[in-house]
């Protein structure tokens, strides 16, 4: 195998020095803060530069405010009529692009996620403002079909023009009466990413919908899973694997959930977090308005998935939950391992590159650690410095003139609801049998000494990573997918999973393993030359002879 | 188990909110028809995820990689303008991606506060920020006008109003506008006319870029597309062909009116009879006899709609897509007296509807057709009137699979099939193909439903 001898070839600095050197110095100098050279060791992490604008022309990756608003949070919500106020584009290209799957089983359920929803502003509304167009089309929207909720999300112009769509809402919610409806002001030109949609989306659910249902929810050791979109069923898997231990998942933010788990969020006794970047901000107002605790959690890789159920039943401190759990692990890792057994031999010493969203990229490396795969090289999108080097470098993040208008809101103890779910003295006990509340240690700490480290890694940086370290292996996005095997390299998307999946959880772990052994031992990736090619000399003989 | 629970049967008008649309924004086409120039990198001028969204369905429908940048505006030049963000990104771009062209389209955003595109370019120029042998070209897009097709017309009329100059030497050459057709399609174009041994420009022209190989290498910019020369030159042609109203037109008109190069505009050569007026028209504007070849290759066509005549006659079908395809593809249809019953385009625009009507005049019935429409209207004509076929983009598979009736998927975007990218569906050859694909279709149902007594072998 050729990657031993390929990894002492590479000077990470000679790569870094590499990126860096067709840029203009003024480029060149910003990215240089955004690649970073792992030099992790013990706690000490390097500082990278994220969350920090897009250098225009250099062909990111990144996506929009309303893309993580709209088609991140809000998107997977079964029975929530999502109307987009804007010109087509955005409601039609986030129209069913996330494979957020959802259970429709019932027939009479509502589901609205084959549906795009639209205002489709013209010019005329762009000229006049599109406030009455807007009430017009909720409106019709709840005589068609009255849906419990009706969540209006805010495009480019529309902040542009002056569209007042929280006072349309307001308005409609008071004239409807029995339905909820409220706006997010996430205008694609907001922040630099998809992040601050993020921000906005957990805001205003928090603000509109969490804690309506009264009702207390049934079931022991009542968790939150947040941060889990459901793609290619994930959160099916996860929700199969908690089930079997008996545990209650009241709701996911948001895959595979509905109007009713938002508003129960708040009976649960836990929050688990799975996407720290997109939803760490309701993790931390469930904390502080109703006592609920948060941990971090990690269900893609098989070992992952068995340590975040363990964290789990450690934090209900409940003898027989632990048992069922260690019972349930013992029952699936059979099959997991009896298939990674399998791939192990195609797979050991391969070589990957992860360049995901905000959080993927850190959560596959699990999986391919397990199959005995190496990670040169990886970077989120739109991830924040604590993303990548954990929560503790928080109190130094800085808001830059870019990210400064996002709302912060400000959430106080439930005057009736507040009710912490652990003692002091019990999340003492907790923390000194090592438990940790509310931690995430990043991305940078997994990773190996003097790996690469790039945020916001852009198409340019992409194909020169790639011919110099010949990955056996590249994980990215739609976008990136095909000029990546063009170049002979077997591409992974880890957003949609290309149509696979699920990947989280036990049986995600063998799907996975799987679907890796099938890229990295595919037969296609020899055919690229053909005979003439590989052995170009003319013969002074006909074949026939 | 119904996907799309919620339509009902019912039809109500709606005013204020469209559900399903049946068009996309203006912004993707100026980057498909940019993609058609040889050395391009199309250029999105407003926030980045317009132009992630429309990489990404290009992408999808075509599997292959789709280059563009962005302005990438914060909520700072979105107050102020754009102006600094292009001009850093066109320094980018050239130092970086190193293009022969660079064409900017713009978004809602960029029009809503009033960036001026070739103010800005011009500024780039003179700061001598486009190097010496490169070229730009902008087109206004603004998403809030028209739809996907509007776009890819604004950016074709661009290529020729950027560059077409009239030397006062004719050239022998015929512009050829293809419209918004597939790789596989301009390709098939090409093909024809040198069958017919026309020299010609055809522009956008996407054959070679976006249906590429797999070689172990990846260009950026691949060997096709037209060249800013040939765009130069194209305002000394003989004539320009324009094939589609809404796709097409502007940018022939503006030759003729600014070059002098007189123009036709015809449909686009989908089925029979256009393809029938497009090789008609072709001979006429070269002086050319139509080659033998071709003659055969119609004769083909028409030799398959009378064979399996039995299994088209009287066929409902149920069309959605852009007004130029649909025009040509119900006039397909009826001409193997097969019936469009159900017409929608997303795309705005009443000539559309009138053109139909007469297409479908001499049908035994009134036909439903909406120009502006969306799927949620046609899937509850389709629920009142139920029929036999649908023909559409991907995002009609919700229907077929609701109502059980078969999709032949035509049209943009197409996410979850291939095909589009390799195989025409323009010219006598195309017209095989979609009628192999509707009998497949037809027949494939009949042997699905046939009783197993009339169960049979040859059909």
């Amino acid at each position: 195998m050729a990657t031993k001898n390929k990894s002492v070839q590479w000077n990470p600095a000679e790569i870094k020095e590499e990126l860096l050197s067709k840029y203009p110095p003024k480029v060149a100098r910003k990215r240089a803060k955004q690649i970073l050279i792992n030099e992790a060791e013990g706690s000490e992490t390097p500082e990278i530069t994220a969350n920090v604008r897009t250098v225009p022309g250099i062909i990111t990756m990144r996506g929009c405010t309303y893309a993580g608003c709209k088609g991140v949070i809000m998107g997977p919500t079964r029975d929530i009529v999502n109307i987009t106020h804007g010109p087509i584009g955005c409601g039609f290209y986030s129209w069913l692009t996330r494979r957020n799957q959802t259970d429709v089983s019932d027939p009479d359920a509502e589901n609205y996620m084959m549906y795009s929803f639209s205002t489709d502003m013209q010019d005329e509304d762009i000229i006049f403002g599109g406030e009455k167009k807007l009430e017009a089309a909720i409106q019709e929207a709840y005589d068609l079909f009255h849906p419990k909720g009706i969540c209006v999300f805010a495009t480019c112009p529309v902040g542009l023009i002056g569209d007042d769509i929280h006072a349309v809402c307001k308005k409609m919610r008071e004239k409807l009466g029995d339905c909820n409806i409220f706006a997010f002001s996430c205008e694609g030109y907001k922040g630099v990413s998809q992040s601050a949609g993020h921000h906005i989306a957990n805001n205003q659910v928090f603000r509109y919908l969490v804690g309506e249902n009264e009702e207390p929810v049934k079931g022991d050791y009542k968790i939150n899973l947040l941060g889990e979109y459901n793609i290619g069923g994930d959160g099916f898997e996860i929700d199969r694997i908690l089930n079997k231990c008996g545990i209650t998942n009241v709701a996911t933010f948001s895959g595979n959930s509905t109007y009713e788990q938002f508003a129960s969020a708040q009976h649960a006794d836990l929050s688990c977090v799975m996407c720290h970047r997109s939803i760490n901000y309701v993790a931390d107002m469930l904390e502080t308005k109703y006592g609920i605790p948060w941990i971090k959690v990690n269900f893609i890789g098989a070992e992952a998935t068995a340590k975040s159920l363990r964290k789990i039943g450690q934090y209900f401190e409940d003898k027989e939950l632990m048992e069922r759990i260690e019972k349930v692990i013992a029952e699936e890792m059979p099959d997991v391992d009896a298939m990674r057994d399998e791939v192990l031999p195609h797979t050991t010493g391969k070589t990957a590159m992860l360049f995901v969203g905000g959080s993927r990229a850190h959560h596959y490396q699990e999986l391919f650690k397990e199959m005995g795969m190496k990670t040169l090289s990886a970077g989120y999108e739109f991830a924040h410095r604590d993303d990548y080097e954990g929560r503790e470098v928080l109190p130094n993040l800085k808001v830059d003139a870019d990210s400064r208008n996002i709302e912060e809101i400000e959430v106080g103890p439930d005057e009736k609801l507040y009710q912490p779910r652990k003692t002091d003295e019990q999340t003492r006990r907790l923390e000194e049998a090592g438990f940790r509340f509310k931690d995430y240690d990043g991305m940078l700490p997994d990773m190996d000494h003097r790996t690469i480290v790039v945020d916001d890694l852009n198409q340019y940086e992409a194909e020169k990573l790639v011919e110099i370290m010949k990955p056996d292996l590249f994980c990215a996005g739609i976008k990136e997918k095909y000029s990546i095997q063009k170049l002979g390299v077997p591409m992974k998307q880890l957003h949609s999973y290309d149509s696979g999946g699920p990947y989280a959880g036990f049986r995600g772990a063998i799907n996975f393993y799987k679907e890796i052994d099938r890229l990295v031992t595919s037969r296609v990736w020899s055919y690229m030359k053909a005979p003439w090619q590989e052995n170009p000399e003319l013969s002074a003989t006909y074949v026939w002879e | 188990m119904t996907l799309l629970r919620h339509t009902p049967k019912e039809v109500a008008e709606r005013k204020a909110l469209t559900v399903n649309p049946a068009k996309t924004c203006q912004p993707i086409g100026a980057m498909y028809a940019a993609l058609g120039i040889h050395g391009c990198l199309p250029h999105s001028h407003g926030s980045q995820g317009c132009c992630a969204y429309h990489r990404s369905a290009l992408t999808r429908h075509y599997k292959e990689p789709i280059p563009a940048a962005t302005s990438s505006f914060t909520e700072g030049a979105s107050v102020f303008g754009g102006q600094a963000n292009l001009l850093q990104a066109i320094n980018n771009i050239f130092s970086v991606y190193e293009p022969e062209v660079i064409a900017v389209h713009t978004t809602c955003l960029s029009e809503t506060i009033g960036d001026d595109l070739n103010q800005i370019i011009t500024k780039a120029r003179k700061d001598g920020k486009i190097p010496e042998g490169k070229d730009m070209l902008g087109a206004s897009t603004p998403s809030y006008v028209g739809s996907h097709v509007t776009g890819f017309s604004n950016m074709v009329k661009s290529m020729a109003s950027t560059f077409a100059k009239n030397t006062g030497e004719r050239n022998g050459k015929v512009n050829i506008i293809p419209g918004w057709v597939e790789p596989a399609d301009m390709e098939e174009i090409k093909r024809l006319v040198a069958l017919m041994g026309v020299d010609i420009t055809l522009f956008p022209d996407t054959s070679g870029v976006l249906n590429g190989p797999l070689s172990g290498e990846y260009h950026m910019f691949p060997k096709g597309g037209v060249t800013v020369d040939e765009l130069r030159d194209a305002g000394n042609a003989m004539g320009t062909m324009a094939l589609g109203e809404w796709c097409s037109a502007d940018a022939a008109r503006w030759l003729d009116a600014n070059c002098k190069v007189p123009c036709t505009v015809l449909d686009m050569p989908f089925g029979l009879k256009a393809t029938d007026r497009f090789i008609d028209t072709l001979r006429i504007i070269a002086g050319t006899s139509v080659a033998d070849a071709v003659a055969h290759e119609r004769g083909q066509l028409v030799d398959m709609i009378s064979d399996m005549h039995q299994y088209t006659f009287g066929k409902k079908v149920a069309l959605w897509g852009d007004p130029d395809q649909l025009i040509s593809m119900c006039e397909f249809l009826v001409s193997m007296d097969m019936w469009p019953v159900h017409v929608v385009t997303g795309t705005p625009g009443k000539r559309f509807e009138a053109r139909i009507k007469e297409i479908t005049a001499e049908l035994p019935f009134d036909i439903n057709v909406k120009a502006g429409g969306d799927l949620f209207l046609l899937h509850q004509w389709v629920k009142n009137e139920p029929v036999d076929l649908l023909m559409g983009n991907s995002y009609g598979k919700y229907i077929a699979r609701d109502e059980d009736t078969p999709l032949i998927r035509w049209g943009f975007p197409i996410l979850d099939r291939v095909g589009h990218q390799y195989f025409p569906t323009v010219g006598y050859k195309g017209g095989l193909r979609l009628l192999e694909k509707m009998l497949g279709a037809l027949l494939d149902r009949k042997d699905r439903d046939d009783p197993e007594e009339t169960f049979e072998l040859v059909l």
